[in-house]
């Protein structure tokens, strides 16, 4: 294997093989590059397996000194204790849960219901300064979150929305305004405008084309910008953090986060409660994984 | 482009249909009352949750205004930002945010290029390879910097105790000077290394074949192919994750407050982490704000960096 790193690297354009030695070379080189691809995918994905595992350890096996790996006791207990309070009923960690689908719900619905149609406007008509108002409405989006919460806090406070889900859904919506408009664009300039023109010349309104025609169309890429909108939303802390405090108000991020507030942390908790929160965004992203490299560039880059 | 086309072409279908008079003018107007009706919603939206509180920020910056001691702002001008920019403590925390941005920016990007590179070289199991590698950056930074403490823990950590089996001492991570940042550093990369990954293999699977066979059939090695043909078509696209993680490092808050909160001493405590103390801890409203306004600038300038890049990538 040594031979074949070195040639691997010091092979410079001078350099001539003769055929059978490249080919050896060459199998030699592939098993070490199997074998690199695979050492990086279990550093990449140890810790998310040790979370897995940790979740469903007793609590003896958690704090073992030297990890256990292998044999440990399996018990669900901490999952049990996400979900269930301690004196029965609900947990303050599954009503955080119940908090998170209804922010990241409603304000991803009002991202999609606000974003869908301007990105189309953008994609079809000629507005003026189309392009400056574009770079403006990404530019948005990357903020600085503690800064912006700065002001927001004072100006949420003046309305009475600090520690509001209402607060909360609305900042959610104006980040994933931005990020709708420039994703949804890209669907939009795919579909050709021709469809429309054609509905037009059948006595069609632009909107009733747009609404009959061009929307079934789009329905695909609004479900993989949606699902991205969901998950910024789901994952976002550091709004929530700051505008929220009550326990029937404050979503999953922040009401994880406060596990580790105590003297003692109950480690096997927050691995069963970060799992739970986790799979969700898992299995989300694997549905649009076409789309991924658009989505996580903010609608950016498109291939 | 599309608006100009169909106003001719039209006239004959709106004469058919029930429509109000001079149906080429009502159209055009039509057309710009509805892209405004469409556009103007969000734009709203934005006006009133990004651009008014950043106007508010500016406002406050120029004044003492403290968001608990209440009472009136009195204007004190630039003395904010003098106060800052002057401040040997910013200048280390702004020293520290170099370190970290470049630091994890440089290592994720050589990582994360070098595992796209690995997995286009790869026929078989492609898809299943980049779905594994991509997990770390779907989760939450609250997951991943509760769990990575964890892991980190001096006492019953997972990595203590890996090192420990490997008869090496052990290391207090997140509470000692030298390795805080250090730890910051690797899980910031543990977690973004797959969004360059994930872009860099974007651009390594566009390069056309042709040229790759039109190499090897002069002859040329896999070095000068690397740097001929791979890099010169990749470099954009790569240039654009770069700068992407770069303004998101610079403007990373969650990370520092679950890992370290700043410390041990001040040595994690990034920009961001020092606006948040100032803001939330000490209550200086108009300081804060001065300080956030600086950052705004910053990110402004690297976002149009992006823009431009961008701009340039389509263009192409």
């Amino acid at each position: 294997m040594a031979v074949s790193v070195d040639e691997a690297v010091s092979a410079g354009p001078g350099r001539d093989h003769t055929p059978p030695t490249r080919r050896r070379s060459g199998r030699g080189r592939a098993v070490l590059e199997v074998a690199l691809l695979t050492v990086l995918a279990v550093v990449m994905l140890f810790p998310v397996l040790w979370m897995i595992e940790t979740s469903i350890k007793e609590n003896r096996d958690v704090y073992a000194i030297p990890a256990k790996f292998f044999d440990f006791k399996v018990t669900l207990d901490h999952f049990k204790d996400v979900f269930a309070g301690s004196g029965g009923g609900r947990s303050a960690l599954s009503v955080s849960f119940l908090n998170s689908v209804v922010v990241a719900g409603v304000s991803t619905a009002l991202a999609t219901v606000l974003g869908v149609p301007a990105a189309w406007a953008y994609s079809r008509f000629s507005v003026k300064a189309k392009k400056d108002q574009l770079f403006f409405i990404l530019s948005t989006r990357f903020m600085p979150p503690v800064v912006v919460v700065i002001p927001i806090f004072l100006m949420y406070r003046q309305l009475g929305l600090i520690d509001n889900k209402l607060g909360l859904i609305l900042i959610y919506t104006a980040f994933n305004v931005p990020f709708t408009i420039w994703m949804m664009k890209g669907f939009v300039d795919e579909v050709p405008a021709e469809y429309e023109d054609a509905a037009m010349l059948d006595g069609y309104t632009r909107l009733q084309a747009f609404w009959k025609f061009t929307l079934p169309l789009l329905l695909p890429g609004i479900a993989a910008t949606a699902v991205f909108a969901l998950i910024f939303s789901w994952n976002e802390f550091v709004f929530a953090i700051f505008l929220t405090s009550s326990d029937s108000v404050r979503t999953a991020p922040p009401a994880i986060a406060g596990l580790i507030g105590g003297t003692t942390v109950d480690w096997g908790l927050v691995a069963a409660a970060s799992v739970v929160f986790a799979l969700p965004v898992l299995v989300f992203a694997y549905l649009v994984r076409k789309h991924l490299v658009a989505g996580v560039t903010l609608g950016a880059v498109r291939r | 482009m599309s608006e100009s086309a169909p106003l001719t072409i039209d006239q004959p279908g709106q004469a058919a249909s029930a429509t109000p008079p001079a149906p080429g003018r009502s159209r055009r107007l039509s057309d710009r009352w509805l892209a405004g009706a469409f556009i103007s919603p969000a734009l709203l939206l934005l006006l009133a949750m990004s651009v008014f509180p950043l106007l508010w920020a500016l406002y406050l910056s120029f004044t003492d205004y403290s968001a608990t001691r209440g009472g009136p702002a009195h204007f004190v001008w630039f003395e904010n930002y003098t106060a800052i920019l002057t401040s040997a403590q910013v200048h280390l925390r702004a020293f520290t945010t170099l370190i970290y941005v470049v630091g994890a920016v440089a290592l994720q990007t050589t990582l994360g290029f070098t595992i796209a590179y690995l997995i286009s070289r790869r026929t078989h199991g492609r898809g299943l390879l980049t779905t594994l590698f991509l997990v770390p950056m779907m989760l939450s930074p609250v997951v991943v910097g509760l769990f990575w403490r964890f892991m980190l823990d001096a006492q019953f950590g997972v990595i203590n105790s890996m090192l420990g089996s490997l008869g090496l001492g052990q290391v207090e991570w997140l509470t000692q000077q030298g390795t805080a940042l250090l730890s910051l550093i690797v899980v910031d990369t543990w977690q973004w290394t797959p969004f360059i990954m994930l872009i860099a293999l974007a651009g390594l699977t566009a390069v056309p074949k042709y040229l790759y066979e039109a190499a090897s059939i002069d002859r040329a090695s896999e070095w000068f192919r690397f740097r001929t043909i791979t890099l010169p078509l990749v470099w954009p696209l790569l240039l654009i994750a770069v700068l992407f993680r770069a303004i998101e490092a610079f403007r990373l808050f969650d990370l520092v407050y679950i890992l370290t909160s700043g410390g041990p001493g001040v040595s994690t405590e990034t920009l961001s982490f020092h606006v948040y103390k100032v803001a939330f801890l000490g209550f200086n409203t108009g300081t804060a704000s001065a300080y956030g306004i600086l950052m705004v600038l910053i990110v402004l300038v690297l976002t149009q960096l992006y823009l431009r890049y961008l701009n340039k990538l389509k263009e192409d």
